[in-house]
């Protein structure tokens, strides 16, 4: 049986049905054909070349196709390449349909007498719709209430006109007089050009240090760069930013008007008068006194200003001819002298030196004889009372050695001593011990060699005493405050407030109604005990704590001794009437010292007859400034 | 917290308090306080009503679109509120000079809006609305010719007009698409352009007005005949076609009343109280200067090669008053072609050029930027195609005493001043002559090293001789003269010094203040002229070693 086939013969039909052909892509065959029997695929030995050949020899080889259910090639026939075409183009396989047949309207748009369905009216085209009602209703309830609202007239008048026609005054509020505007962009310089001056772009460690800087930091907030020509000029990156920035300045910045200070410098400077006009004052270095092995603490000058005498670190006490620089004496004590104070009555000569717990009366042997012969006499002519008296210190005849060396009495105190000065009578001493009781200062009589404890209660740890040079005051400087005791009537009369941390020396001036104070921070303190118990000046001349001050016996001179080794000499007029205020000019800064162990100047010391002034120093010497 | 649109809108800004601790409860914590008042002002503000009106627009037709009524939409779409900030214009600036005093800002914004893409960055309304507003106003620049600095920085192009006497200085970023950055809240940009645009619009209508222009302005009828192009051809839009004829600038504007041909009238001079002489005559001849450099490119025909930056080159050429054109394919509203015989400036910016009409200068764009600050037409010979440029200076900068001038300023100063201008040429000359010293220097330097070198021997030898001789030697004293100025001025700063001592402690804190900022400026003065110096000598020897390699 075989199928009615125009060529029978080369029919070879594949039972596989509708399946991937792939399946078969490992079998020799291709399928089945009717009978079951296997379909071979056909031969293909042709290599490429023959596929070549056969691509150029065989004119049909574009129609030829391969059919994949049986392996074989089939040469299209004509009509199949046609269909095949017409698809391409996406026409109908089928050429005798026509596409485009001529209409017909079914219905026409004339109106007919007749009508299409002949099916009555019904009733709900009489009578009116309940829905449309319904919506109508609604409709005008929301106009009626305001929902809806006619759309509004198209607003015709011109956006911009002249906004500023009628400028009336009136309209300048109070807000517009407060009103800060904001300040204008900073205009830019020349390191902005793209093409600089060469100077202003950023060499490469400035380039470095502006990356490592941070934003909020730069001074420049881009880095100079230098284009050849403006066509290489890019855009710049951060435009946007800086313009948001800009805007974040003029909403969140908060503003406030600020007054430039608009002076010339100069005319801060006080006008004071030259220091030329102000003269004597010392001026240069004249001697050095050298001798002491450790940093000299304290200086003394005898009453005729012929003699020196300083106490030094070093165990010793040494007395010097102020002209010529010679030490005519040196008393070794045995100890720290921490003070030292010549009696100021030119008829008797003694020195006082505070050394650790006693004070030592010395009669250093200098100068005229009936002078130091008069006082030792004066010293021995001592009887001592019937009954005995109970006293804070024990006062000790020196024994003979000590005599030999000049010592004439001891105090013996029961604490270290800090300091010593004299009345100015020359009878009476004024002792501070470095303790915390109200035993810290104690007055002693050396006529009678007798001692008082003139505090019931302390008052804080005391710095300094001092005595009125006439009349019957003591000055007692805390660390804080610097007291005033009237010694007559045995009570306080002022306090005055220094305004310093921590007072470390006082001095009064000879007419005895100003004082000055040194402090550790570094600030000199001018009292006018008429004026005020508050500084009439505070000066801040010295870079470092003040050791010492002192005023000049007959010029208007004081001085102020200070850490940073140097001394500063300045002019301190003080007036007699009363109306005018004292009158303080710096005159000179003398240095000289060399700062030891971050010591400077320890104590200055005015000649009491000529402007000269002396300082001992950390670095062991005396120095004499004319 | 207070709403930060109503606060761009009405200026409204924080206050630094007198007592911060007082404020602010005893903490020194950094905090923003506003004034009471203020944010009273704000809260009777009628344009809060609209915002909220705004608001509940936006919700109902966030609501129709979620239910899908599109009658609904359409309808709350044509009632849409809109709002007006023509009044907190007027509140903010009482009078037009306010207006003009606060208008750089608006504008550097505006020319920033009006170069961002439409793409959604921003409304496309605003973006051509501020373009519309900036071309606006160069026209008016250029009809006023008030235009007096510009500047070619590294962030883009600042220019400096100055407005019914007041200066307005604005910087348009050059034209390259812009890198949006993400940490920028375009909003706060939005309100705030908002607000500019509604200003600048009421500004240049003031403005257009006082030159009896018209607005919205129109170009003149005759060029614009001129300008029409061929029908239909280029551009589809007549409208967004006139948009670009104006920003052209190449057309001038048409008037109210036809101006008066050409006869300016002489202004009456009415001399001032309390002014002298001499006063009346500075301003005078600083009168006569500012008319000079008005007209200072009048008949000149300038023509722009096309990789020239064209906006703000025929801007700032026809500020002045010379004519400009560009080529056809460039830009609408060129006038004359690159081969018109006329042209006697031809701007460029390529190294080199491969045929070049005969009859003109070609320059690079920087000259006419560098004559503008200059206030004159500067030698050209520095700016041809190809040649290394010379430095670019701020106009804006003014050197007080004692600041640093680089000496291109001070080159610019002289000329200025009408002092010779050909010493660069002498000065070449000078360098060459000095070349030749330096070789002869040499010669002679290699001599006198010989010599020295003998002398030093000789010492030597003596000296050794001298210590065989005699161990101790006594050396003559040298005579010590007083130099009695130096002793003076010691004394003096002495005194001074002292001086400074009896300072009141705020005075000297003022004192030392005002002394470190001095110091510090006349350090930097100090290092840039130190750079500049060893730019220079290094500059010289690269000229010489390279004059000597090509001698060699």
């Amino acid at each position: 049986p075989s199928p009615v086939f125009s060529c029978p013969l080369q029919d070879i039909r594949n039972t596989v049905g509708n399946i991937p052909m792939e399946w078969y892509q490992d079998f020799p065959h291709i399928g089945y054909n009717l009978d079951g029997k296997k379909i071979y695929k056909p031969i293909r030995n042709k290599d490429e070349l023959d596929m070549f050949l056969e691509k150029m020899e065989n004119p049909d080889y574009w129609r030829t196709v391969q059919d994949r259910m049986t392996g074989a090639d089939v040469r299209l026939t004509d009509e199949q390449v046609q269909l095949v075409q017409r698809l391409q183009r996406g026409q109908f396989g089928d050429v005798h349909f026509n596409p485009y047949e001529p209409a017909v309207d079914f219905f026409t748009h004339e109106v007919m007498i007749h009508p299409v369905t002949n099916r009555p009216a019904d009733k709900r085209s009489f009578i009116p719709s309940l829905l449309e009602k319904e919506k109508v209703s609604k409709l005008v309830h929301a106009i009626k209430m305001g929902w809806i609202k006619p759309r509004k007239p198209k607003d015709d008048s011109p956006t911009y006109y002249d906004l500023w026609a009628h400028e009336d005054p009136n309209s300048i509020l109070g807000r517009h007089k407060m009103h800060v505007p904001a300040p204008k962009m900073k205009l830019p310089g020349h390191e902005e050009s793209y093409n600089p001056p060469p100077e202003y772009l950023l060499s490469e460690e400035e380039k470095l240090a502006w990356e490592q800087q941070e934003a909020a930091e730069r001074k420049l907030n881009f880095v100079p760069q230098r284009f050849g020509s403006l066509r290489q000029v890019p855009a710049y990156p951060r435009f946007i930013q800086e313009r948001f920035e800009r805007c974040l300045d003029l909403y969140l910045c908060p503003r406030q008007r600020k007054m430039r200070v608009n002076v010339d410098p100069e005319d801060l400077i006080p006008k004071l008068p030259k220091p030329r006009d102000l003269q004597p004052f010392p001026t240069t270095q004249a001697l050095i006194y050298r001798g002491h092995s450790s940093l000299v603490r304290c200086l003394s000058i005898s009453p005729s200003g012929q003699w020196l005498v300083s106490g030094s670190d070093d165990g010793t006490v040494r007395f010097w001819e102020v002209c010529t620089a010679r030490c005519m004496k040196t008393l070794p004590v045995g100890g720290v002298v921490k003070s030292i104070a010549w009696n100021p009555n030119p008829t008797i000569c003694l020195v006082a030196i505070g050394v650790e717990q006693s004070v030592l009366l010395v009669n250093p042997c200098l100068g005229d004889k009936l002078l130091y012969g008069a006082t030792d006499q004066l010293l021995e002519s001592y009887v001592a009372p019937e009954e005995e008296r109970v006293q804070p210190v024990q006062w000790v005849t020196a024994t003979t050695e000590e005599h030999s060396r000049g010592v004439r009495l001891v105090i013996q105190h029961s604490k270290a001593v800090k300091q010593v000065t004299w009345h100015g009578k020359g009878d009476y001493l004024a002792s501070v011990v470095s303790d915390n009781s109200s035993m810290q200062v104690l007055i002693h009589q050396s006529s009678k060699r007798w001692s008082q404890s003139p505090f019931r209660r302390s008052k804080g740890l005391v710095q300094a005493v001092l005595f009125h040079p006439t009349r019957p005051y003591f000055f007692v400087a805390t660390q804080r405050y610097v007291r005033v005791y009237n010694l007559l009537k045995q009570e306080l009369t002022k306090k005055l407030m220094t305004n310093c941390k921590w007072v470390s020396s006082m001095a009064i001036h000879p007419g005895g109604d100003n004082i000055i104070c040194g402090s550790y921070d570094s600030k000199l303190a001018w009292f006018d005990l008429d004026l005020s118990t508050r500084p009439y000046q505070l000066l801040r001349h010295h870079k470092r704590a003040l050791r010492s001050v002192a005023f000049h016996r007959r010029y208007p001179l004081f001085a102020s001794g200070s850490d940073d080794g140097s001394v500063i000499v300045c002019h301190g007029m003080v007036y007699n009437d009363l109306l005018q205020n004292p009158l303080l000019v710096p005159v000179k800064v003398l240095k000289g010292h060399v700062i030891t162990l971050d010591l400077g100047v320890l104590d200055v010391l005015f000649h009491p007859t000529q402007p000269w002034i002396f300082s001992s120093g950390a670095d062991g010497t005396v120095r004499l400034y004319t | 917290t207070i709403p930060r649109r109503l606060c761009i809108l009405k200026g409204i800004y924080p206050h630094e308090p007198k007592h911060k601790k007082k404020v602010n409860k005893g903490s020194t914590a950094p905090r923003t306080f506003y004034l009471l008042k203020d944010i009273k002002f704000l809260l009777h503000e009628p344009i809060v009503n609209k915002f909220r009106e705004y608001k509940v627009f936006v919700r109902k037709l966030r609501k129709a679109y979620g239910k899908s009524e599109w009658g609904t939409v359409d309808r709350l779409k044509d009632n849409k509120p809109t709002y007006k900030l023509d009044h907190i214009v007027k509140e903010r600036y009482p009078t037009f000079i306010d207006a003009l005093r606060d208008l750089d800002d608006a504008l550097s914004m505006c020319f920033l809006f009006s170069t961002f893409p439409r793409t959604g960055k921003c409304h496309v309304q605003t973006i051509q609305l501020c373009r519309r507003l900036a071309v606006e106003f160069l026209n008016y620049v250029i009809a006023s010719r008030s235009l007096r600095k510009v500047f070619l920085s590294i962030k883009g192009i600042y220019y400096q007009a100055e407005v019914l006497g007041q200066p307005i200085t604005w910087i348009t970023p050059y034209t390259f698409a812009h890198d949006h950055p993400t940490d920028v809240d375009y909003r706060v940009m939005a309100t705030f352009t908002e607000f500019y645009t509604t200003l600048l619009g009421f500004v240049n209508f003031r403005l257009y007005h006082s030159l009896n222009l018209v607005y919205p302005p129109k170009i003149d009828g005759q060029a614009d005949a001129e300008l029409k192009p061929v029908e239909g051809k280029e551009y589809a839009m007549d409208s967004e076609s006139y948009l670009e004829k104006l920003s052209a600038l190449s057309a001038s504007l048409a008037r109210v009343v036809a101006p008066a041909h050409e006869d300016e009238v002489e202004m009456d001079e009415f001399p001032v109280e309390g002014e002298t002489a001499e006063q009346m005559d500075t301003r005078k001849k600083e009168q006569e200067a500012l008319e000079k450099h008005k007209k200072m490119f009048e008949g000149l025909r300038f023509f722009l090669n096309r990789e020239v930056p064209r906006e703000p080159l025929a801007f700032i050429i026809r500020c002045f008053g010379g004519q400009v054109s560009w080529d056809k394919s460039l830009c609408i509203g060129a006038t004359y072609d690159a081969s018109d015989p006329s042209i006697t400036h031809h701007i460029i910016d390529r190294p080199r050029l491969e045929q070049q009409a005969v009859g003109r200068c070609y320059l690079q764009p920087q000259w006419v930027f560098d004559s503008v600050n200059a206030k004159m037409c500067l030698p050209v010979a520095d700016y041809f195609p190809g040649v290394l440029l010379p430095p670019h200076l701020s106009p804006f900068v003014t050197e007080q005493e004692g600041d640093y001038v680089p000496p291109e300023k001070l080159k610019l100063l002289a000329l200025q001043r009408g002092e010779n201008p050909d010493e660069e040429s002498e000065e070449e000359e000078e360098e060459d002559e000095e070349d030749d010293n330096d070789k002869e220097e040499e010669e002679d330097e290699d001599e006198s090293e010989k010599e020295e070198e003998m002398k030093l021997k000789k010492m030597e030898e003596q000296k050794t001789q001298n210590n065989k001789a005699l161990p101790v030697k006594v050396t003559a004293g040298k005579l010590r003269l007083e130099d009695k100025k130096r002793l003076e001025q010691e004394q003096q700063s002495e005194e001074k010094r002292l001086a400074i001592m009896m300072m009141k402690k705020r005075e000297k804190y003022l004192y030392k203040k005002i002394m470190f900022g001095k110091k510090r400026k006349v350090r930097e003065a100090n290092k840039l002229a130190a750079k500049r110096k060893a730019h220079d000598t290094a500059v010289k020897e690269e000229k010489k070693k390279s004059k000597k390699a090509r001698r060699a």
